[in-house]
């Protein structure tokens, strides 16, 4: 469903620059599986900066692909994962990482839902604690049919 | 001269519609039968010109009337008929009409379904759904209107997107409207009992099958959308909590709380304004959902801005929708308090809980959608919410969930005795262990591929446990009511969609290629012989279609056919190649070739094997299953005298839950 707008962006930019859209397949030289495995997860976590929402893993926008040889370029000069995406945000921002970092602009991102779990929590207790005092709890009294 | 008639079906809809909403409404308060009796022949009406509008845009896509806009952009000559027809909710306009028609056809199935209800109260519902046709019959109308002419008339029209000509998108879009619609009824339902300050449990019971089938239908969609992300994009995964996903999987989890709170309030009378704030959640969840999807609001949030009609439309009646029932619910809630009391080992606690997580998750997913926009309004800076975010909180959330739902139908209402849920626990518990002992000797050390056996065997027994003590304690007809059966099945959609989920994250593998004509990778334990590019044609696409021959240990798999078709308009769209089966599916994706002069050489292409993610849908679709059973039980249907005169309008002191 998701891919419905990230295909019609894809498209629109197709009109705008004709390229022609296929998937991002994109074999590179890995040294061996773990290596591409740890690619697959970077990218993964990496925004296409110009697609409407897509990875850089799967997007095959220009812009994606020369920011995918970048990732790997950077991963045989041995920098780590945190270094490659540093590097990233250097240049593109914040907007580049689906993981966004918690900061003060995201904390309520992060912890929002831990503070509603926890007033929802302190609400059910509070039910459930009010609703065993206004009378004694019974079960139905039935053979099995009102289960 | 067709269109102007389509155009002027939706304003006498649109006079219906008015007439559905003010009349009986007015009845209702002055106590007059005859304005209450507009409603059913009002909604009928409706339906009818509505109906017929809609049918007027189909006849000008099957009879390629490009002398209206919205056909001329969606589709051409080449355009086969039945992608003809799903054009008509290709886009914004028509997918618009699109869920007027199904509103009306849930209107109509509730007038015709309902007889059994107070005369008032079923004003007050059939009112309600006229309000809300008012809505969107006016957002059509004043700034979406799908009649609207284009002169001159051009010869041929553009063409609908291709990603849309699938099967599965000609079928995703109506049947999670028929969910995100079908969320109306328990809506209107809740307006109505605030409006009228009391809930009685018989009209619970009524509107059950209705949330349950709206549940099921959107389940249905979802499955369907996901499905067809998977088989058609080429990207090989199922879900990206995309804030389009997202739209539609809010008001599903706000779908599941509902269902489980509804059966406390009909059998318990407990919960009640909490289901009745459920159902104000779900419906506006459906209506976000639907704006979310259609506005363009999530290109950017300018996009918003290019068309301030819309724009400033949809903000002004979500306001009035969400705002008003808020209201409602803050001044009339209490009112409708009350029910029996219940201990804290007990069902309503376990469904409570359950709900709260459910809720939870569904505002965890709202805040991760809507918060890059709101950075973006703000002038805070744009940043991203992916995967990596909702992928970490959402399993968190639902942990308690899974780890409660084995003693579910275990626990009895008002007091549970703890023995049985020990038993439960001891029996599932090891169970779950056996058989995560047994998985970790298959899966390299894969804690996730563990922990996904763990869970659904965990479920899964405590379902199966479930059923066989019902076999062997009740008699024969008794023993499985379809509501019971229908949660049994939902429930053990929850073990096969875990299994599905955990598998195929941590077992799947994934490589790009290239490959020259007779060479071979292997792919997790299968391997691809890449046997050339050839041309082929489709009704209105040529493609260039990869041969892919498939071996595992030298016996013959399977020989797949992953193309790169090109449509109308030089638009260019994958189609991969899937060869399905229940441990694992086989996926080719055709690339780019190498070179492109040679054609006949070396191309790109991704290959994929993931273990087990058929039981992803296979779990979607029993829970659906699941919802539609449920729907199903004669009880739903059958007056019950000794209940329904049992009004609980209980002292407000009482309080609500």
């Amino acid at each position: 469903m998701g891919k419905v707008l990230r295909a019609w962006t894809l498209l629109a930019l197709i009109a705008i620059t004709g390229i022609a859209a296929a998937q991002a397949i994109d074999p590179l030289p890995f040294r061996d599986h773990a290596e591409e495995l740890r690619f697959q997860h970077l990218t993964s976590e990496l925004r296409c900066l110009v697609c409407q929402d897509e990875d850089l893993a799967d997007s095959n926008a220009d812009f994606a692909r020369d920011l995918r040889h970048k990732v790997f370029e950077l991963m045989q000069q041995g920098k780590s994962d945190a270094e490659i995406k540093q590097y990233l945000v250097d240049r593109y921002s914040d907007f580049v990482l689906y993981d966004p970092p918690v900061n003060t602009r995201t904390w309520l991102l992060w912890f929002g839902p831990l503070l509603i779990l926890i007033t929802g929590g302190v609400v059910v207790g509070y039910t459930i604690r009010k609703r065993s005092r206004v009378g004694t709890p019974v079960a139905p009294t039935d053979n099995g049919d009102d289960w | 001269m067709t269109p102007e008639l389509g155009q002027l079906a939706l304003i006498l809809a649109l006079m219906l519609a008015l007439a559905q909403s003010i009349l009986p409404l007015l009845g209702a308060w002055r106590g007059n039968r005859a304005l209450m009796a507009v409603a059913r022949p009002a909604a009928s009406g409706q339906a009818v010109f509505v109906a017929l509008a809609f049918a007027i845009l189909v006849w000008a896509f099957l009879h390629f009337d490009f002398s209206v806009q919205y056909v001329a952009d969606n589709s051409n000559l080449q355009l086969p008929w039945y992608y003809r027809i799903a054009a008509v909710w290709g886009a914004h306009e028509g997918s618009m009409l699109l869920w007027v028609l199904i509103l009306n056809v849930w209107t109509v199935a509730l007038a015709l379904f309902s007889r059994q209800l107070p005369e008032v109260f079923l004003a007050r519902v059939l009112s309600v759904l006229g309000i809300i046709s008012v809505g969107f019959l006016c957002f059509i109308l004043f700034t979406s209107n799908p009649f609207g002419r284009l002169l001159p008339m051009p010869a041929d029209g553009a063409d609908l997107n291709p990603v849309l000509q699938d099967p599965g998108m000609t079928f995703h879009p109506p049947v999670l409207y028929m969910g995100y619609v079908g969320f109306s009824v328990a809506f209107a339902f809740s307006i109505a009992a605030l409006l009228g300050g009391s809930m009685e449990q018989a009209w619970v019971r009524w509107a059950r099958p209705w949330t349950n089938a709206a549940w099921a239908f959107l389940s249905c969609g979802i499955v369907a959308g996901s499905w067809w992300a998977y088989a058609e994009l080429g990207w090989g995964g199922w879900w990206f909590w995309d804030p389009v996903e997202n739209a539609s999987f809010m008001p599903w989890l706000v779908g599941v709380a509902l269902i489980h709170a509804q059966a406390v309030t009909e059998k318990r009378g407990s919960l009640r304004a909490w289901t009745i704030l459920l159902s104000l959640f779900a419906f506006s969840l459906s209506l976000l959902g639907t704006f979310l999807v259609r506005s363009g609001i999530l290109t950017s949030v300018h996009a918003f801005a290019s068309d301030p009609r819309r724009g400033t439309y949809i903000l002004c009646f979500l306001a009035f929708v969400v705002g008003g029932s808020l209201l409602l619910y803050a001044l009339r809630a209490p009112k409708v308090a009350g029910g029996k009391a219940f201990a804290l080992i007990s069902r309503e606690s376990a469904i409570l809980i359950g709900n709260l997580m459910f809720t939870v998750a569904a505002a965890m997913v709202l805040l991760g959608t809507l918060f890059p926009l709101l950075g973006d309004a703000l002038n805070l800076g744009k940043i991203s919410v992916g995967p990596p975010y909702f992928g970490l909180l959402f399993p968190l959330l639902m942990l308690p969930v899974v780890l409660l739902l084995p003693f579910g139908p275990y626990l009895r209402w008002g007091k549970s005795d703890v023995p049985a849920l020990k038993q439960v626990l001891v029996r599932a518990g090891m169970a779950a262990a056996a058989c995560a002992i047994i998985a970790a000797f298959f899966v390299e050390g894969q804690l996730k591929a563990i922990a996904g056996v763990a869970c659904a065997v965990w479920v899964g027994v405590g379902v199966v446990l479930y059923i066989v003590k019902r076999w062997r304690e009740m008699p024969r007809g008794r023993r499985y009511p379809a509501e019971m059966a229908g949660m049994l099945l939902a429930h053990f959609g929850v073990a096969i969609f875990l299994i599905g989920v955990l598998l195929s994250e941590s077992l799947s593998v994934t490589r790009d290629v290239r490959m020259s004509p007779g060479q071979v990778a292997a792919v997790g334990g299968y391997e691809f012989r890449f046997d050339g590019v050839t041309q082929t044609t489709g009704p209105n696409w040529v493609a260039e279609q990869g041969v892919v021959t498939v071996t595992r240990k030298g016996a013959p798999i399977a020989v797949m056919h992953p193309q790169k078709r090109t449509y109308t308009h030089e638009r260019v769209q994958t189609a991969s190649a899937v060869d399905p089966g229940i441990t694992r599916d086989l996926y080719v994706a055709l690339g780019e070739p190498m070179d492109a002069n040679h054609v006949e050489g070396a191309w790109a292409l991704r290959l994929y094997t993931k273990p087990f993610i058929r039981w992803i849908w296979g779990g979607g679709l029993f829970m659906m299953l699941g919802g539609f059973v449920s729907a199903a039980d004669r009880r739903f249907r059958v007056k019950r005298d000794a209940e329904a005169t049992q009004t609980i309008t209980t002292p407000v002191q009482e309080s609500q839950a």
